[in-house]
């Protein structure tokens, strides 16, 4: 067994944990959590547009409160954190970087799908140039084997990455897939890795630890787990495990549990758990965030969200398709009607593995 | 150029330049009998009888070119973002520009979403317009890759520009599934009222969508425009919501490309009424 070090922990409630509230954060919220954060020790907390910087659209919801504000808001709050914000290439654009590194933000993650790293090189380079601390996302990470993923992620070294991330998006890697890519990472890259799980199929704590024993550098967590789908693992969990494996890296674990009891939970509008819908995802690994979106969508049709979910499984929907929502709730009517018509049954679609 | 030979409507191929003479299309294009240089632009310049320069380098080639073409009295039909002359979305606008010596073609987002916002604004005012278009990985080019911002920015103006909406918001999506999906738009479009005929925008988009058609036989809506309430900066409003598939025609180019086919196509039409137009033929179709 290698010797493990204590890693980086990133607390992204206010930027993953934006899709759970339907990206309504208010000014008075993002100043009591990143306070809480920022006491407790935790040193990058991220403040964003859950699809990251100019996310707030029809596509994935408007931001009640714009994201630039409440970055604002995050940057006054932190005495010792500093604040992220996460960029999205072909959502987000340079111009909304420059105003959010005017608002305070001294680290970027800039997420790509996991196959489309070469679109980021632009922002890579603004990010360094502007100073910035800057780490890459491989989204949906679960859709292609370790080297592949090694190759995308040396090509974010390339651009000026400082580190790394697997990004299980859809929360459907099992522990050993997780090893896998990040011991791939680790070897290929003289730069950091990360690990960003979700937990949808239970596994988000577990998931992370077998990253941390693969020599993962940083891993995200949300206070209460707050996040899209069935959410994150929990940064006060993460916290309190690394304390008990003697790899605490300097967290307070009951301000943590503080934070997480007394002033996330009163303001969340669910506890995000692995439910049906969000076994589902992690199940047909597909993006965490289309849950609420499938949920609308499938309510207004009449439909099983699963349906949905599986169906955008089977398509390859990628990290921001929520529109394919629409389409799929769309064709399966049809294709119902049609059925009904034709007085057979309709094949339910496959499930498939999430490929590896 | 494939489209030009199919189809060579008024137009005549003169010549296929580039500057690499190893480059894939000049090989196709010498074994097809078209004259080719590999010199670039000069060779265009120096032949009086070409009257118009499809220019699919690069922004920054175009802007030199667009000068040298400008003073050698040709007109450019710009494939590139450079935008030195008008944008123009051939059901659109193209008539009001058919003077002018530099058009540009936006974005393969754009004129696929432009007209459909167009629809919806001619039929009643358009406070926000969002575009998002879903593109096969391997239709994406290194030239898409590397200036990815440039696109959300010229779509997004063009939406404001051409298709007259008060706001515009443009999305790129790479999908990487194999086999390649065919290309995806979806427009949403928030009137800026409340008080209007919907069958009226469905007449109207089913009427652009025709038009469209007429040169990129592709292009389909999935569904009638759907009519969906959402949460939006102007509290609880309807958005309308058009699910766009564009199909390559396969002349050339695989026909999940539908981003690239649309592109030649509407190159191919702007290059055709600017050829009427220069013959003094009646333009056969009012842009």
């Amino acid at each position: 067994m290698k010797a493990l070090k204590p890693p980086r922990v990133t607390d992204t409630t206010l930027r993953d944990g934006s899709h759970a509230m339907r990206h309504q954060f208010t000014r008075e919220q993002v100043r009591a959590i990143v306070s809480a954060l920022d006491e407790a020790g935790v040193p990058v907390i991220e403040v964003t547009h859950g699809d990251g910087l100019g996310g707030s659209s029809i596509q994935y919801g408007f931001s009640g409160t714009s994201e630039l504000d409440l970055i604002d808001e995050a940057a006054k709050a932190a005495k010792r954190a500093k604040i992220a914000a996460l960029l999205l290439p072909g959502i987000g654009t340079r111009k909304e970087l420059a105003a959010a590194i005017e608002r305070g933000i001294k680290v970027v993650r800039i997420a790509t799908q996991c196959t489309e790293a070469d679109i980021s090189e632009q922002h890579f380079g603004m990010a360094k140039e502007m100073g910035l601390e800057t780490v890459g996302f491989l989204m949906m990470a679960h859709m292609r084997p370790p080297e592949f993923l090694a190759e995308q992620a040396a090509l974010m070294e390339s651009y000026g990455a400082d580190c790394v991330y697997i990004v299980d998006s859809a929360g459907a890697m099992l522990p050993d897939d997780v090893r896998r890519r990040v011991a791939a990472l680790k070897e290929r890259l003289s730069i950091q890795v990360g690990f960003h799980a979700h937990n949808n199929l239970g596994l988000a704590i577990g998931n992370t630890l077998a990253a941390i024993e693969e020599g993962a550098d940083q891993v995200d967590g949300c206070l209460r787990g707050l996040g899209a789908g069935a959410g994150n693992a929990p940064t006060e969990l993460i916290a309190a495990v690394l304390d008990k494996m003697g790899l605490n890296p300097g967290l307070d674990v009951f301000k943590l549990m503080d934070a997480a009891e007394y002033i996330v939970a009163p303001i969340m509008p669910y506890q995000p758990i692995p439910d049906r819908d969000a076994i589902t995802i992690g199940y047909a690994g597909v993006y965490s965030t289309f849950l609420l979106h499938a949920r609308h969508i499938a309510a207004e049709f009449g439909l099983d969200p699963r349906e949905i979910l599986v169906e955008l499984g089977r398509r390859q929907a990628v990290a921001g398709q929520e529109d394919w929502i629409l389409d799929v709730a769309l064709d399966i009517v049809r294709a119902k009607r049609a059925a009904e018509g034709a007085g057979d049954a309709r094949e339910p679609a496959a499930v498939e593995r999430p490929a590896d | 150029m494939y489209k030009l030979l199919r189809n060579p409507g008024h137009m005549e191929l003169a010549m296929f330049a580039g500057i690499d003479p190893q480059s894939e299309g000049i090989a196709r294009a010498k074994k097809l009998g078209i004259p080719t240089s590999y010199e670039g632009i000069k060779a265009i310049l120096d032949d009086p009888d070409i009257r118009i320069v499809f220019d699919a380098t690069s922004a920054k080639a175009h802007v030199r070119h667009a000068k040298m073409l400008r003073e050698a009295g040709k007109i450019a039909i710009d494939l590139t973002p450079a935008a030195r002359g008008p944008y123009v979305v051939p059901p659109v606008n193209l008539g009001a520009h058919l003077d002018k010596d530099n058009v540009n073609l936006i974005t393969c987002g754009g004129q696929a979403t432009i007209p459909l916002v167009y629809a919806v604004s001619r039929v009643v005012p358009v406070r926000y317009a969002e575009i998002v278009s879903t593109v096969a990985s391997r239709s994406a080019g290194p030239g898409t890759r590397q200036n990815i911002d440039e696109f959300t920015f010229t779509t997004a103006h063009g939406l404001e520009a051409i298709g007259g909406a008060e706001r515009g918001k443009a999305i790129i999506i790479l999908n990487p599934a194999e086999p390649p999906i065919i290309m995806r738009n979806t427009v949403y479009v928030i009137p800026a009222t409340e008080e209007y005929d919907e069958a009226a925008i469905v007449a109207s988009v089913d009427q652009m969508v025709a038009e469209v058609q007429q040169y990129v036989p592709g292009y389909r809506l999935k569904d009638a425009p759907v009519f969906d309430r959402r949460r939006t900066p102007w509290g609880e409003r309807t958005v309308i919501a058009m699910l766009l598939e564009v199909e390559g025609a396969g002349d050339f180019l695989p026909p999940y490309s539908g981003n690239l086919d649309i592109m030649t196509a509407a190159a191919w039409r702007v290059g055709e009424l600017f050829a009427q137009h220069l013959l003094g033929i009646r333009q056969e179709v009012a842009a």
